[in-house]
């Protein structure tokens, strides 16, 4: 069915003309978007560009290379305040930032990932987690950084261009998606791609044909939290006010919840598991608003539970959807579309 | 001296929580392997169903908190069935999904039944009560605490050494498929022990409810008793009791001594350290697998 006769066949971004058609209507949608929606939805566009660069990061070390990381929030936050405190302390501009800031998180998930060398399954667990809570306690006592008030982000200026609304914001944050989305996918190709896929397979095995197992398991890992980074530096423009109680545990747990609901080892399955749920976490924060089924689930709350507990339903569907998805599709929604793809390609039989 | 001494017992004090979430989490990953997440929520929930009896249901302190506990252990036992069994191909990173994800159910539906808000839970023994040994106040539910996680240590310990379903629990961890050839019904092992866990966990709720008692009561002692756990290597009681002490002192000491504001995260630190040198915990032989 799918089978790579070459090389090349493998690499090739566009698998066939079907593929082009539909990516090049897709970017057409995504230009033409902010034009006709209204800032709102503008502002839900951004946000999930931002999950989804952080998603694609996260499954490059959860999908690929098979780490387990609780800890990403920790490099959200890293790379949030980097950006913030070096526009406003270093003075520099926005796009010299917002990669330092990234490489700042890298290099956190290099230290990170040291540990990672000689840990697995729920030590590597305990251990990223704990680096998650750290990060966020030690940025709210530091002065610096605004302590548990916060920081306002600067006045973003690239060149003469001044990016004021949501929409100015959104035709830097899509190119950038999509550019780290290609980054990501054509490193899969490649012999890092191959060597973390090795590593997640089989280590042992990985290591006697060569890999170097310390280098790729920290590479995976300071790939992971650039991307990390640099959606956080983005994350700051998009909130334009930073706390670390934003960055929580539950954030972490969202990330991992976005790359396995999406599909482990699936670049595209990153991008629609990351704007499945982000969207599904923006509806269900006013989740009353909702027609019928928010009467209904008024009702329900006065009569059994309580109505100033019911944004809590968005907890109770999140983890539904992680149980169900481990349950009967560990592939997640890439699992789904490879299932279909199959039944259709053999159809009649 | 004084202030050492107090410190050292307010340390074995808030140790004493996390070795009973340590010990709950140690019993699951022993047998079956799945790192539980959502221990501390299985004990909150049945820490709120011990407050919904007392409360809204006017029961007697004395029937509620048994039936509470023995609600624990059926959610144990129905997790177990209605999910965990179900689960495909199981892997380390599937299960603590699957674990995260009854986590969340849980704390949703805590929250969206109570809110919130601290409640205050009518509880036999006052947080405020203390006695005096030697020169030192220690509250009395403090020392319930210490004598309830001792009594369940030795209580597990006895258990899994001399009685038919803790051996049977052994041999099932050991060697499922020669603990099934051998008569025993592996299932239902499981299943009694996410039964017998969820009841340790539900205890360390109900110890610490009459202190802190809002749906997000367990996340501290959860981290902290699986940090324990860890510590002690996952798969051994001993190691994690130890550890749950070890970091209870630790986090005490540093937080007199140091610094104040870190000392909650501390406990971390130290795993990271620790697990950097020793990989598999204190008290665990390190495992190399195979290719």
């Amino acid at each position: 069915m799918d089978m790579k006769r070459d090389y090349y066949e493998d690499v090739q971004l566009f698998t066939s003309g079907v593929v082009v058609f539909w990516m090049a209507i897709m970017l057409a949608a995504l230009a033409i978007f902010p034009f006709l929606a209204t800032s709102y939805y503008i502002y839900m566009a951004n946000f999930l560009a931002i999950n989804v660069i952080v998603v694609i990061g996260l499954n490059i070390l959860v999908g690929y290379a098979g780490q387990v990381s609780l800890g990403h929030a920790g490099f959200f936050a890293i790379g949030a305040y980097g950006t913030v405190i070096l526009m406003t302390e270093v003075h520099l501009p926005f796009l010299v930032a917002l990669p330092l800031a990234g490489l700042i998180a890298a290099g956190f998930g290099f230290l990170l990932g040291l540990p990672s060398l000689r840990l697995e399954g729920p030590y590597l667990a305990i251990a990223t987690l704990g680096f998650g809570l750290t990060i966020t306690q030690i940025i709210g006592r530091i002065e610096l950084f605004g302590g548990r008030q916060g920081l306002h982000t600067p006045e973003l200026f690239i060149g003469p261009w001044h990016l004021e609304s949501d929409r100015d914001f959104y035709f830097l944050l899509i190119p950038l998606t999509i550019l780290l989305a290609l980054t990501a996918r054509n490193l899969i190709k490649t012999k890092v791609g191959r060597a973390l896929i090795a590593i997640r397979d089989a280590e042992i095995a990985a290591e006697t044909l060569g890999v170097n197992l310390m280098g790729y398991k920290t590479l995976a890992f300071a790939i992971s939290a650039f991307y990390a980074g640099v959606g956080g530096g983005l994350y700051a423009f998009v909130l334009r006010f930073i706390e670390p109680e934003i960055f929580t545990l539950l954030m972490s747990i969202m990330f991992l919840a976005m790359v396995v609901v999406g599909g482990l080892g699936s670049i595209m399955g990153s991008i629609t598991g990351a704007c499945l749920l982000s969207w599904l976490d923006l509806q269900l924060r006013n989740i009353l608003s909702i027609p019928y089924l928010g009467k209904w689930l008024e009702a329900l709350s006065q009569e059994w539970f309580s109505i100033t507990g019911v944004s809590n339903i968005q907890l109770i569907v999140f983890g539904a959807i992680l149980v169900l998805i481990m349950l009967f599709e560990p592939l997640g929604i890439f699992g789904f579309w490879i299932r279909a793809k199959k039944y259709w390609k053999t159809w009649p039989f | 001296m004084i202030d050492f001494i107090q410190m050292l017992i307010n340390g074995i004090a808030a140790g004493s929580s996390y070795a009973l979430i340590g010990l709950a989490m140690v019993i699951i990953y022993k047998t079956s392997e799945v790192p539980n997440f959502a221990q501390g929520e299985m004990a909150l929930i049945s820490t709120y169903v011990a407050y919904m009896l007392l409360e809204q249901h006017q029961f007697p302190s004395y029937l509620a908190f048994p039936l509470s506990l023995v609600f624990a252990v059926v959610l144990g036992c129905i997790l177990e069935f209605t999910i965990l069994r179900r689960a495909k191909e199981p892997n380390v990173l599937g299960m603590i999904i699957i674990t995260i994800g009854i986590e969340m159910i849980l704390m949703g539906l805590v929250s969206w039944k109570f809110g919130a808000e601290q409640k205050s839970m009518p509880f036999p023994i006052s947080p405020y009560d203390s006695v005096m040994i030697g020169d030192f106040f220690v509250s009395t539910l403090e020392v319930l605490t210490l004598v309830v996680a001792l009594c369940t240590m030795i209580v597990l310990f006895l258990f899994f050494r001399y009685s038919r379903l803790g051996m049977a629990m052994k041999a099932t961890q050991q060697n499922p498929m020669a603990a099934r050839i051998m008569g025993i019904r592996t299932r239902r092992i499981l299943m009694a022990t996410w039964g017998i866990s969820s009841l340790v966990g539900a205890s360390a709720g109900l110890l610490l409810s009459p202190v802190i008692m809002q749906p997000y009561m367990m996340w501290d002692p959860m981290l902290k008793g699986f940090a324990a756990a860890v510590m002690g290597g996952m798969t051994s009681l001993p190691g994690a009791v130890f550890g749950a002490y070890l970091l209870g002192i630790i986090e005490n000491l540093f937080g007199g001594y140091i610094s104040i504001e870190f000392k909650s995260v501390v406990a971390f630190a130290v795993i990271v350290l620790m697990l950097c040198i020793r990989p598999s915990g204190l008290f665990a032989r390190h495992y190399v697998k195979k290719v």
